[in-house]
């Protein structure tokens, strides 16, 4: 039985599988390769035209239905979702068969230090220690340690053994299992999985516009991916399913939580990278108010997304971001919660079965 | 000179010291492309330059396709053209000139540096300050922060107004130095050593076959932020691009890079190289027993490659780095034999390229259909 | 005297009508709206893109280049609508708003500072205690107050943004507004289209959104314009005020001639011949070497194949504070030259490798 809206809408049910093989799939920026599989199978015969470009962007479309009568084609909404997670990478094998690693995407390094992680296109484990308590001076215990010190250890001993187990440039995650909590899931890689299984859940109905699904490379290094896909796609409006970082745990100041885990999906107006558009933004609330479906305007604090190089993609794109609220991301274990994701979904495909170009006008 | 220089009769280090002979600053290179169009132009088959004031050229495959053949697979080589140097921003009371950079300087290493004033003719000048006795305590002892520093070029005032104006560029005056063995000194071997590199390669690759065109794009303005690339590759169409650019070698006081003055090139892995470029390079490395080392570069490798990678509908695209000490100063340094190394590497997969390899950029990476 | 007789009256007359128009970056609506309202006598056609940018196109004279039926040279103009501001980031439960800025906010000018909502509510800008109250405050320590006793009363909501309270006043015959930047340049483009005779150029009025944020509007007018060459007019520092940072600009001294700024190196051919079409015309300029800030022409400068770019600045004081200043001398300055540009010939800057086409010859 799937949950319901207050004023009745059906929410459906959620692919916990799908978000699972998601989550537990590795792929740090420029290794999406292993997340670009699990979602060929999963969006199969949902999309058509799927095909991938050179530098690893995932595309498929799914055509108006019914199509526009004659006239003016129906328009063409991008919807986006990063495949890359943020991780390390190997820069160097020691002699002594420990790995030296460099982050990838913007990691905090306290969040390393004693996290068993996966190395490589094989998975090897490892785990990344820290010199024993009782050897740390007291001060030394205060400082957070620095990405360039730390080790991965996969149990060699030797330059020689590790050399031919792993290569300079693999990537390294965390090892974290998905779990299912009851109203919450905690996983890795939500940022941005949780998207990506948000934007497969959205295939499963006909739309009265087009549209073109973009899985994308290397958000995490850059928001590159998709300034490419945008470039290729060329679409008339784009929207970008995210998941984003929440400040809603206990603090002393009564500040901004940015936005709150279960208080619905986040409609960005203003990040770093991106100052949405104005037009969509609107379209977005005004769906959410008249279904009742749960909602909050992520505060215009810092971040940035995919957006921020679609809307700028050609003569411009306008663009919109709705994220998920998530907490610790960019770290081993993230919080998401079910009545997040279920509300994200309903809004979005109605917010899709609403749109038509009136929207789009100024 | 080695046999292969001179087999070659190109003299690697009379190269050397006319490309950094040449000014060539940030914004500023039509003076580098006109040394270019001298030592490329007889090896393409044409050559222009874009808005940005990019060079660029053509070389058609060799042997030419057949007629009715597919359209021969297109490989850009590329190295930016222009240095860091500085600009005139304001000439002072009796003819000092005061100075930013043009380009990421290290402020230690500006005071006392002989440079060349471009105004209406060059002008010699020197970095001066007031001198140490007389600076006050919060000075004493310090790097001396912009506004202390000035360009004194020992002319009066009046002919000094006449000769220079703001906006004027200045380039550090340093020839080409040479050390021993085959290591050399210099301003603007950043990205210099890598013309030299890209001009051997044409050397050699006009002597060989190759099925793929070959487009080369020498930029302007890498060293202000990347801006030439994109521009240039915008017209272009090519299936992938290798890029040419230099990186730290072990010195004093850096011991935590892949690569040393004599080790070779470095050839660039991570998000920014397609994988498929990335590993072809090293094969080929490996095949010609070329010393080299791979360089991993987590996020911006802070090349043009970065930018290729990601303009318009996207460029798969390598990196191989030349060595060199003391980036970004007036004497930095490289060995000739990673120079004649990284040509080598460059000519090999030039004239391996073809169009199973633009297959394999698609198909290999991802397993499903190519758009 | 009446306002007429007063040097520069039709300057006075745009800033007027467009300083105290609400448009932070993002949201320009109403400076678009008043600039289309200027600008329809005078120009061929207008289109807004995706972004907002309002796009007036000013056809050069028929037959087109020397009327050799070639297309004439685009030249495209920008100018930016957007002036910096701050955005709500949090409500607190007493009713103060936290915010964030639009743009380059520097906090040492805020406290005390009013600012202006969408819907006409003014707010405060008051800060925390501090330790040392001589630093500026960082944005954390400040806060707005709309006059409201608990979060209930507080009609603004997270995501609006607020812009300087407008007012322009005068001072030695010089103006004083919080958005000289950049609706001096707006003021700028509209007299110069208002002047502009159709010759051998076809001018592409931009007025682009989002410029303080990251020259984002004219990043895709540029990419929808595809001009040949490409100006903007906007606001740049002065170094003749007490202990001023170094720069060589001075108010009143003319027309600023941009080489380079933090984010770009102007075009050198195009920068020659402003110098030259100035001391042609004995326009007075000044050139330009800024170390910090950029334009749209840096956007510009990159789009697509690259553009030949430049600029044209207004030597300001106090840039980017509430009370920043100009002298309409160098605005008169920077429309002639902006005309005199214009309606000649810039043949010579475009070269024979414009749009690829020099792929099939020798350079």
């Amino acid at each position: 039985m799937s949950p319901k809206t207050d004023n009745g809408l059906d929410l459906g049910p959620l692919d916990l599988d799908l978000l699972r093989r998601l989550s537990e799939a590795r792929g740090v920026s420029g290794d999406e390769g292993r997340v670009r599989r699990i979602l060929v199978d999963a969006v199969g015969g949902r999309l058509e035209r799927l095909h991938a470009d050179g530098m690893g962007n995932l595309y498929g479309s799914r055509a108006a239905k019914p199509a526009a009568a004659a006239g003016r084609p129906a328009p063409r909404v991008m919807l986006a979702a990063h495949m890359d997670e943020v991780g390390l990478m190997v820069t160097q094998v020691g002699r002594d068969g420990l790995l030296a690693v460099d982050a990838v995407g913007g990691l905090d390094a306290r969040v390393l230090a004693g996290q068993p992680v996966l190395v490589g296109p094989e998975g090897l484990p490892g785990v990344i220690g820290l010199k024993p308590v009782h050897l740390s001076a007291p001060g030394e215990r205060e400082q957070p340690p620095k990405i360039k010190d730390l080790r991965v250890d996969i149990g060699v001993d030797s330059g020689e053994a590790a050399d031919r187990l792993v290569n300079v440039g693999d990537g390294v995650t965390f090892a974290t299992d998905f779990q299912d909590l009851g109203p919450t899931l905690l996983g890795k890689a939500f940022d941005d999985r949780g998207g990506c299984a948000v934007l497969c859940a959205l295939l499963d109905q006909d739309y009265p516009v087009t549209l073109e699904a973009v899985f994308t490379v290397q958000e995490e290094v850059g928001l590159r991916g998709a300034q490419v896909a945008a470039h290729r796609l060329a679409p008339d409006c784009a929207i970008v399913l995210e998941c984003g970082t929440t400040d809603d745990t206990p603090k002393e100041r009564d500040d901004t939580p940015v936005m709150r885990l279960g208080a619905g999906p986040a409609i960005t107006v203003m990040d770093r990278s991106l100052i949405a558009d104005r037009r969509l933004v609107a379209h977005l609330v005004a769906t959410a108010d008249d279904l009742g479906i749960p909602y909050q305007i992520r505060a215009p604090k810092g971040g940035g997304t995919d957006g921020g190089r679609i809307h700028l993609s050609r003569a411009g794109v306008p663009t919109a971001v709705v994220s998920m609220p998530c907490r610790y991301l960019h770290a081993p274990a993230s919080l998401l919660a079910k009545s997040d994701m279920r509300h994200t979904i309903a809004l979005l495909r109605a917010a899709l079965q609403r749109l038509s170009w009136k929207d789009l006008e100024r | 000179m080695t046999p292969t220089d001179r087999d070659r009769g190109r003299d690697l280090d009379a190269l050397l010291e006319a490309l950094t002979a040449v000014p060539g600053l940030s914004g500023h290179e039509s003076d580098m492309a006109d040394c270019l169009t001298e030592q490329l132009g007889p090896l393409v088959d044409s050559h222009w330059r874009d808005p940005m004031g990019n060079w660029l050229g053509r070389r058609a495959p060799r042997p030419a396709p057949a007629a009715g053949a597919a359209p021969a697979p297109r490989l850009l080589l590329s190295a930016h053209m222009d240095a860091i140097g500085f600009m005139v921003t304001a000439v002072e009371d009796g003819g000092f000139l005061r100075f930013t950079g043009l380009g990421g300087w290290d402020p230690r290493l500006l005071l006392a540096q002989p440079v060349t004033v471009l105004g209406a003719r060059p002008l010699p000048g020197v970095v001066g300050s007031r001198p140490p006795h007389v600076l006050g305590p919060e000075l004493s002892g310090k790097v001396l922060p912009p506004d202390e520093l000035f360009i004194d070029v020992g002319l009066p005032e009046a002919e000094v107004r006449a000769a220079v104006r703001v906006g004027d560029v200045i380039a550090p005056r340093r020839p080409l130095q040479r050390l021993q063995g085959r290591r050399r000194a210099g301003r603007a071997l950043d990205n210099r050593a890598s013309l030299a590199a890209l001009i051997l390669a044409m050397d050699l690759l006009a002597r060989r076959e190759h099925q793929a065109e070959i487009l080369l794009l020498a930029t302007v303005q890498e060293e202000v932020g990347l801006r030439g690339a994109r521009p240039g590759v915008w017209e272009l169409v090519a299936d992938a691009a290798v890029v040419l650019d230099v990186t730290f070698a072990v010195q004093t006081g850096v011991s935590d890079v892949p690569g040393s003055l004599g080790g070779g090139p470095l050839i660039g892995v991570g998000p920014n190289m397609h994988p498929v470029i990335e590993r072809r390079l090293r094969q080929l490395a490996a095949a010609a027993e070329l010393k080299h080392g791979r360089e991993p570069l987590a996020g911006p490798s802070g090349t043009d490659a970065w930018a290729f990678q990601v303009a318009a509908a996207g460029l798969p695209t390598g990196l191989i780095s030349v060595p060199i000490r003391y980036m970004h100063s007036p004497v930095e340094t490289v060995d000739l034999a990673d120079i004649e190394r990284a040509g080598r590497l460059l000519a090999e997969f030039a004239a391996a390229f073809d169009a199973a390899l633009v297959d394999d950029l698609v198909g290999e990476l991802h397993g499903v259909t190519e758009d | 005297m009446t306002p007429d007789s007063k040097p520069h009256a039709d300057f006075r007359d745009l800033l007027e009508a467009l300083c105290h128009v609400w448009g932070p970056s993002g949201h320009e609506d109403r400076v678009r709206a008043l600039l289309l309202e200027l600008i329809a006598p005078h120009v061929d056609e207008t289109r807004v893109d995706a972004l907002g940018n309002l796009i007036a196109v000013r056809h050069a004279a028929a037959g087109g280049a020397k009327g050799t039926g070639v297309e004439a040279p685009r030249i495209m103009v920008a100018a930016h609508m957007d002036e910096i501001g701050v955005v709500v980031t949090h409500v607190d439960q007493d009713g103060f708003l936290r915010f964030g800025p639009v743009g380059g906010i520097l906090t040492g000018n805020l406290i005390g500072t009013r600012v202006t909502f969408e819907d006409g509510t003014v707010g405060v800008i008051g800060a925390e205690k501090r330790a040392d109250q001589a630093k500026a405050p960082t944005l954390d320590e400040l806060f707005i107050d709309v006059g409201a006793d608990d979060a209930a009363a507080v009609t603004q909501r997270v995501g609006d943004m607020a812009a300087f309270h407008h007012r322009l006043d005068w001072s030695g015959g010089r103006p004083i507004a919080p958005n000289h930047d950049d609706r001096i340049g707006c003021v700028m483009l509209v007299a110069a289209l208002r002047r502009f005779k159709p010759g051998p150029n076809t001018l592409v009025a931009v007025f682009s959104t989002q410029e303080e944020v990251g020259t984002r509007g004219a990043e895709t007018a540029a990419y929808g314009v595809a001009p040949q060459l490409a100006i903007a007019l906007d606001i740049t520092g002065a170094g003749d005020t007490p202990k001023a940072p170094p720069l060589a600009l001075k108010l009143g001294a003319g027309a600023a001639v941009k080489v380079k700024d933090g984010g770009m190196i102007a075009s050198p051919a195009l920068r020659r011949l402003m110098e030259e079409r100035a001391q042609a015309a004995g326009i007075p300029y000044q050139l330009e070497v800024l170390t910090g800030g950029t334009t749209d022409a840096r956007a510009m400068q990159t789009s697509r194949a690259g553009v030949p770019a430049g600029a044209i600045s207004v030597p300001t004081r106090y840039g980017h504070s509430p009370s920043q200043v100009i002298d309409l001398a160098d605005v008169q300055a920077g429309v002639d030259l902006l005309l005199a540009l214009l309606e000649g010939d810039v043949s010579g800057l475009l070269g024979s490798g414009l749009t690829g086409s020099g792929m099939t010859g020798a350079g």
